[in-house]
């Protein structure tokens, strides 16, 4: 449904007459099936949004090439636009505007006419459960309601592909929960979704597929239990805080115990992220009696340890050295 | 066809969102109105007219000159609020026209003033102003193409300077002298002989001459018709030059 190859975006800012420029995206592939949720996972500034702008033909791109619906992106773009819905991460709405005007406006703007988009309006009130509050300003209502209207307004002309940015960026738990139903019911109804996102769990529960982009290159791409997969192992996560203060553990002690058990045969890599220490191990079971051994032969005793299986966060860390949790 | 559609279903839209809140309307014509009472009774002294009619036969079309002038370059921070609220954003992404995305909102203003002017010249009406109707009607159509001029400018202006406060200062840094210089403030015919051949330059001026002579009372002077030609002319090539510039740098 969307085929993108060496898709690439540069900026150049002028400051003090110095035109630097900053590479946002560098070359980026992909191809998502019809139907699926594909999702582009990175920390912010990775080039997610820049590569979505372009694929919804808000900007254009300085190389590569897109398919869209079978729509060339570069060639035809007002084509491709007939066939997209796109949804920013910001509201896209007047504060003063109801949602039922906003919703026919939508629909009148892809063509429909009067009578039709009362239709389009109406259904869609029904679908999102808009109901309560359509003809109340926008501005009264809740993050989750006004984020409800942004996809509803997105996907009024029912489109084969939706962008989705950051669907759920600010959103309570709930209204996230609620909003990956949304997200769902329209994947099941045979929309393509492409959405972006920084958070792991979303990333990993919502999506069918997932890129994972760092600093304008995709570093990793599978469906998340198959990217989990190539972290073979268990995780052990080592917090060398003590466990009756709130304080970080002393720079020598984190250096001290990172070096030992780094030296141990059983720890494939060890990272230290603030004050806990990640190990990947075969199996944690044999692993933490043999960790705290080595600890409290150097008199270090750690505060809490814990193991589980590999996230995506895992993943990440693997392919770029960082972590994207924080 | 399609031009017009959409650029009606942009103006009925953001009308609409202006009909929501009347209050704001109301508020709008507040200032112009307590002009026209509180400026003309000093302007019939100053300028020796000998009745009130003759005082608002003077000021109203200046000040129709002005607020053609201050509505038409201020609107760009309205273009920079939907951007900024992610509404330009969203409908760029429907295949609705570039073009008619930004002519329907610079006709909002261009209606809106239009419709602060017939107010005006309404209560200036009962205050005693005498002039034929037809002769309003056609500086109405001189105010139109004014406020599209300046709606075309400050669009283009707004795109370029997303900043608020820079715009602010900018359109408030041209605005006073194009006002001055189109004898708003002051009528022209006591400035020095380079102001006004300075002002022969100012679009503005020549439309705000326009409209005093057909509240003069005359229909058929050069000035008018020299006045619609050169605006009339000016309007096309702002709204192009700005559509245009729309496209190239957000569409």
């Amino acid at each position: 449904m969307i085929e993108a190859s060496g898709l690439r975006k540069s900026y150049r800012t002028r400051r003090r007459r110095k035109v630097t420029s900053v590479d946002a995206v560098r070359g980026v592939d992909f191809a998502v099936q019809r139907a699926e949720i594909f999702g582009f996972l990175g920390p912010n500034g990775a080039g997610k949004t820049t590569t979505l702008r372009m694929l919804a033909t808000l900007i254009s791109p300085d190389g590569g090439d897109a398919t869209i619906a079978g729509v060339d992106l570069r060639r035809d773009p007002a084509e491709v636009r007939r066939h997209i819905g796109f949804v920013a991460q910001g509201s896209g709405t007047y504060d003063r505007s109801t949602a039922r005007r906003d919703l026919i406006h939508q629909a009148r703007m892809y063509g429909a006419t009067k009578a039709a988009a009362k239709g389009l309006a109406e259904a869609a009130i029904k679908a999102f459960q808009l109901d309560d509050f359509a003809d109340r300003r926008n501005g009264t209502y809740s993050g989750g309601q006004r984020r409800r209207l942004d996809v509803a307004l997105g996907v009024i002309h029912s489109p084969e592909v939706i962008f989705l940015d950051e669907p759920t960026a600010g959103l309570d738990p709930q209204s996230r929960a609620r909003m990956w139903r949304e997200v769902r019911r329209l994947r099941d109804n045979g929309m393509t979704i492409f959405l972006t996102t920084h958070y792991l769990d979303e990333a990993d529960a919502l999506c069918d597929r997932i890129s994972i982009i760092d600093a304008g290159l995709i570093v990793a791409e599978g469906t998340p239990s198959d990217l989990k997969r190539e972290i073979s192992g268990d995780v052990i996560i080592v917090d060398l805080a003590a466990p009756d203060t709130a304080g970080a553990p002393e720079p020598a002690v984190m250096l001290e115990g990172a070096k030992i058990l780094a030296e141990q045969p059983y720890v494939h890599s060890c990272e230290t992220i603030d004050t806990t220490l990640r190990l990947y191990v075969d199996s944690a079971a044999t692993a933490i009696p043999q960790v705290m051994r080595a600890l409290s032969n150097k008199g270090i005793e750690p505060g809490a340890i814990e193991s589980r299986r590999p996230s995506l966060d895992d993943v990440f860390l693997a392919k770029t050295g960082r972590t994207l949790a924080d | 066809m399609k031009l017009a559609r959409d650029t009606w279903l942009t103006f009925s839209y953001e009308t609409g969102q202006l009909m929501h809140s009347p209050v704001n309307i109301a508020i709008s014509l507040l200032q112009p109105v307590t002009y026209l009472l509180l400026f003309t009774p000093f302007l019939k002294s100053v300028m020796g007219a000998s009745s009130y009619g003759g005082a608002y036969a003077i000021y109203t079309p200046l000040l129709f000159a002005a607020m053609g002038i201050f509505s038409g370059l201020f609107a760009g921070f309205a273009l920079i609020a939907a951007i900024s609220q992610g509404v330009i954003g969203r409908i760029r992404v429907t295949p609705l026209s570039r073009a008619g995305l930004l002519l329907g909102r610079e006709l909002v203003f261009v209606v809106l003033t239009g419709f602060q002017a017939i107010v005006i010249a309404v209560v200036a009406y009962i205050f005693g102003l005498r002039v034929p109707p037809g002769n309003v009607l056609l500086a109405l159509l001189l105010l139109a193409m004014m406020v599209l001029i300046g709606v075309s400018i400050s669009f283009a202006l707004a795109i370029f300077i997303p900043n608020q406060t820079a715009l602010l200062n900018l359109t408030n840094g041209v605005t006073e002298p194009l006002a001055l210089l189109a004898g708003v403030l002051i009528p022209l015919s006591v400035a020095p002989l380079w102001v006004r051949d300075v002002a022969l330059w100012n679009p503005f001026a020549w439309g705000a001459n326009g409209m005093r002579a057909l509240f003069e009372g005359q229909i058929g002077p050069t000035v008018v018709w020299e006045a619609a030609v050169i605006l009339a002319g000016l309007a096309l090539v702002a709204v192009v030059v700005s559509s245009r510039l729309f496209n190239r740098e957000i569409a």
